[in-house]
């Protein structure tokens, strides 16, 4: 193992702060719909897929500067998750819960092919903004204005979600809900819509994370988004699936976890993605309910 | 001679206490009743006596034979503590929904078998002769209940009455000394419902058992038990024989207490 | 065909047609192994379709593996993809001659012991199999505990970290590099006489106390439990014939493409073989038989669309990737509609068969009645 010096850690700190903000924002996904329908919505990694080519497309091929092409992206984002809910989730109401995990199986491999013909499977550079790629010096540090946005940006959003399901009346229909459909019904309370705004959010979530990813990772291909949606997934669970605020606290133990881990043993680097699997299997094992989450008993 | 006993077996789900401090005792050759207004506890109990939960507090004993030197059961794994000795029926009928009849009952002659897996699927002559004979057994239990001509229906095309004999076949089937049954009458219709007191006499008898049920029908109930065990919200509030259960004041007050008895 | 045949065993009547039944069976399954034969000395397809015939056995005993974890057993696993790849890399290195592994490996050298591993294929075979299932056992002790959705995802996690660590041990796989030049041993009489095989297993098996305790534990796990049955006993007994099933599918398939790389193994591996079990009917051994050939002739046949087609006045150009479009649609329809698959857990009969043919005409009249209905209740 090599010296590891103070800077090198502060970058590692900074660079553990923005990979965990950004899963934050795609398990927040993972977590909501999970709340709501009990669903693990694989599709998810493929909507963050799209939202990078969309941005893609956006500024490269509509010529928009950069935040109206990002806004534009975010939004048909959103629109996206309700279209896939609304196509692929809802004629599953009824059905058994794996009747729905491998309709979003589906919708996942549907999506990276969608992906292949209309973007095609040639790797594409996701385009650059120098606002948020300029590099800066902070005490010997040298990063990205990126890494300071991101967590900033990840924050707002998530105080704002938590006004929303916590204070509005939507967030009540949601939290009703996600406790029982038929008497959130009976409550008057429309459990379509509730399901499509959790999608919509999620999805435009996601989005923001896909742009901010795709502005520090700028590869895009049709499999990019299965491993950090995984991983988000993961997150979700590690926090507590159903819990934002878990999902959130996961994420960012995520991101540290890989982060060290690799400063750290750097002999491992190769396995850096196991290391959420790992972490998920530990997890399960030793407290399945998540960090935050509230243990429930099965029912004989 | 007790075949079952539970020393201040408690369970707490979170800050509820859904059963709380229970000590029955079943002697051997009993038929003994657990009654309680809805959410007594009563099915509570008897996942802490299979093994489906683990009580907080407390032990629960059992001895096949009914000896004195009785052996803790307190959180084996279900399927052991069936193995040793008690088969249950449930509450909200669980059948193997997509099998037939006869496989229902085969399957709780499973934990019999010798053979390995790939002895069986081979077709070893020892594989063969305890196949033959789980069928055969199979075939004698259904014909106990009734329900011979079924055998090769689907199980949950049963009408509801039948459903709950062959609930009870299939415990059978595991060759217990100690069966519980969990409100054995739900869902039957009047006839079948007369009929079960007279049942469960004869499967006691002829199986040389041990009776612990949960009753809602209070006709059966009086009928049928020796003993009887009352909860109320977790706590057992009386016990006694069936006449003095009849004149307790403080079951009567918890039974006028709820609104729906059934 | 699902809906009929509720009820499996309908005696007086299968009785006494099970002798024609038979009698059919042979007769077709004969004429199969002939046109095998004449096939594979070449007289009547090339290789290109003996290629699709070959990968249509490696994709059914994939798709048997999984639905005995998935369909039978009622445990939703998705760690297929790890456990073919540890089958198809173990085959390929003990098959691959020697002087040319060690100049595949050019970005490190090759580990000694693996250099000279040697052994006939069929050997080569089971013990790829052998190390899938020693590896199912290995994971089967964590994830067993876990329930539906959650041990979907933790056997995903378990498949990608055996292709991790596959890509990173690069002295024993060559890395993200992958093996080639596998030697192309299973000819079509290997993969079918190996599907036969498996397919008597897994018949077998679900007649046998065993099977019906995996399908107790799938119906309802916790009275299977209360029945005597050990829940991670039998579990653990499905996940590892699971493994090793997947494990000489793995190793079928690396001999069949001749190279394999990491890559090969990612998730949508394991989605695609799900596909396939979904297709076919969860619980139907039969179905995944029939669902592997059909989505892998499918995925063939369909290959013109990558080449522009016309439809009538419509002109598709040539769009790469346009037929796995196509075919993921296709498998959405069949998830959407068709949630039980083509058999749903019943297995493949003459009677069925019939059955079926009889009802198309009476489902097409019902399909224009509705239609007709529709139309003019306007609901």
């Amino acid at each position: 193992m090599s010296a590891i010096t103070s800077d090198m850690l502060l970058q590692s700190l900074a660079n553990a702060i923005t990979l965990g903000s950004l899963y934050a924002l795609v398990a927040i996904g993972y977590t909501m719909v999970y709340g709501i329908l009990r669903l693990i919505n694989f599709a998810h990694g493929e909507i963050f897929m799209m939202s990078m080519y969309f941005a893609f497309y956006f500024v490269t091929a509509a010529m928009l500067p950069w935040y109206l092409a990002f806004l534009f992206a975010i939004a048909c984002t959103g629109i996206l998750g309700i279209i896939i809910e609304r196509a692929a989730y809802r004629p599953l109401r009824e059905a058994p819960r794996i009747s729905l995990l491998i309709s979003s199986i589906g919708v996942s491999y549907l999506l990276q092919n969608l992906a292949v013909v209309l973007f095609s499977g040639i790797q594409k550079q996701f385009p650059p903004v120098a606002m948020f790629q300029d590099v800066i010096t902070i005490a010997n540090v040298r990063i990205q204005k990126l890494s300071i946005y991101v967590p900033l940006i990840t924050a707002v959003l998530v105080i704002v979600l938590l006004y929303l399901v916590n204070k509005t009346k939507i967030g009540m229909a949601m939290r009703a809900s996600s406790k029982d459909f038929e008497t959130s019904r009976l409550m008057g309370i429309n459990v379509n819509r509730v399901i499509a705004v959790t999608f919509c959010i999620g999805s435009v979530l996601a989005a923001v994370g896909a742009i901010m990813w795709g502005l520090k990772y700028p590869k895009i291909e049709p499999y990019v988004g299965t491993l950090p949606g995984l991983k988000c997934f993961i997150a979700a669970v590690i926090g507590g699936i159903g819990n934002i605020k878990g999902a959130v606290i996961g994420a960012l133990l995520l991101g540290f976890i890989e982060i060290f881990i690799v400063l750290f043993f750097p002999a491992l680097s190769g396995y850096k993605d196991a290391f959420a699997f790992v972490a998920l299997i530990v997890i399960l094992l030793v407290r399945p309910s998540g960090l935050v989450g509230e243990k429930i008993a099965n029912k004989v | 001679m007790s075949v079952l006993t539970t020393k201040g077996a408690t369970m707490r789900f979170g800050g509820v206490v859904a059963v709380d401090d229970l000590n029955i005792e079943v002697e051997r050759g009993e038929i003994v009743a657990l009654i309680g207004p809805n959410g007594a506890g009563k099915t509570t109990a008897f996942n802490m006596i299979t093994g489906v939960y683990t009580p907080t507090e407390g032990d629960v004993l059992f001895n096949k034979d009914g000896g004195k030197d009785m052996r803790t059961i307190t959180g084996k794994r279900p399927d052991l503590i069936t193995k040793m000795g008690i088969a249950r029926t449930f509450q909200n009928i669980r059948l193997f929904g997509e099998m037939t009849v006869l496989d229902n009952v085969m399957i709780a002659q499973h934990l019999h078998i010798k053979s390995g897996l790939f002895g069986a699927v081979i077709g070893w002559p020892r594989y063969y002769k305890e196949e033959r004979r789980m069928k055969d057994g199979a075939l004698a239990l259904l014909e106990r209940v009734g329900l011979l001509e079924e055998a090769y229906e689907l199980s949950t095309s049963l009408p509801y009455g039948k459903q709950r004999r062959l609930e009870i076949a299939r415990a059978l089937a595991t060759e217990p000394s100690l069966l519980l049954l969990d409100e054995p009458a739900a869902g039957m219709n009047p006839t079948e419902t007369l009929e079960l007191t007279e049942f469960v006499r004869q499967i006691r008898d002829e199986f040389d058992l041990t009776v612990l049920l949960i009753e809602h029908h209070m006709q059966i109930v009086m009928d049928i038990s020796d003993r009887i065990y009352v909860l109320d919200f977790g706590k057992t509030i009386a016990r006694g024989t069936p006449e003095e259960i009849q004149n307790n004041e403080r079951v009567i007050e918890a039974y006028l207490g709820v609104a729906d008895v059934d | 065909m699902s809906k009929e045949s509720k009820s499996p065993y309908l005696p007086a009547t299968t009785q006494k047609h099970k002798g024609l039944s038979r009698t059919l069976s042979i007769v077709v399954l004969a004429a199969f192994a002939v046109f095998l034969y004449m096939a594979n000395s070449g007289k009547i397809l090339g290789s290109y379709e003996l290629r699709i015939i070959r990968l249509c056995g490696v994709y059914a005993i994939a798709a048997l593996s999984m639905n005995l974890v998935n369909g039978f057993t009622g445990q939703f696993s998705l760690g297929q993809a790890g456990f073919m790849a540890i089958g198809a890399y173990v085959t390929s290195l003990f098959i691959i001659p020697t002087a040319q592994k060690t100049a595949m490996y050019y970005v490190e050298p090759i580990a000694p012991w693996v250099e000279s591993l040697q052994a006939p294929f069929i050997v080569a075979l089971i013990i790829g199999g052998l190390v899938a299932a020693l590896a199912a056992f290995l994971i089967g002790f964590p994830v067993l505990r876990l329930r539906g959705d959650y041990l979907a995802i933790a056997t995903l996690g378990f498949s990608e970290i055996i292709r991790i660590f596959i890509t990173n041990m690069i002295p024993i796989t060559n890395g993200s590099l992958g093996l080639k030049n596998i030697p192309d041993t299973a000819n079509v009489w290997w993969t079918t006489i190996a599907v036969a095989i498996v397919v008597i297993f897994m018949l077998r098996l679900m007649k046998t106390s065993y099977g019906r305790s995996f399908k107790a534990i799938r119906d309802d796990d916790v009275a299977a439990e209360a029945m005597g049955i050990s829940l991670f006993r039998h579990k653990m007994l499905s996940f590892v014939i699971g493994g090793f099933l997947a494990g000489i599918s793995g190793g079928l398939l690396a001999s069949v493409v001749g190279a394999i790389t990491p890559i090969y193994f990612r998730f949508t591996l394991a989605y695609e073989i799900l596909l396939i079990v979904v297709l076919g009917g969860q619980g139907s051994i039969t179905g995944s038989v029939v669902g592997a050939c059909i989505l892998t002739v499918a995925r063939e046949w369909l290959r013109f669309m990558d080449n522009g087609f016309s439809i009538g006045p419509l002109t598709v150009p040539p769009i790469a990737g346009m037929r796995m479009l196509v075919f993921s649609i296709l498998l959405m329809i069949i998830i959407l509609f068709y949630r039980r698959g083509l058999f749903g857990s019943n297995e493949f009969s003459w009677a069925g068969l019939l059955r079926v043919i009889k009802s198309i005409p009476q489902g097409i009249k019902r399909l224009f009645t509705r239609k007709a209905k529709a139309e003019g209740g306007g609901s």
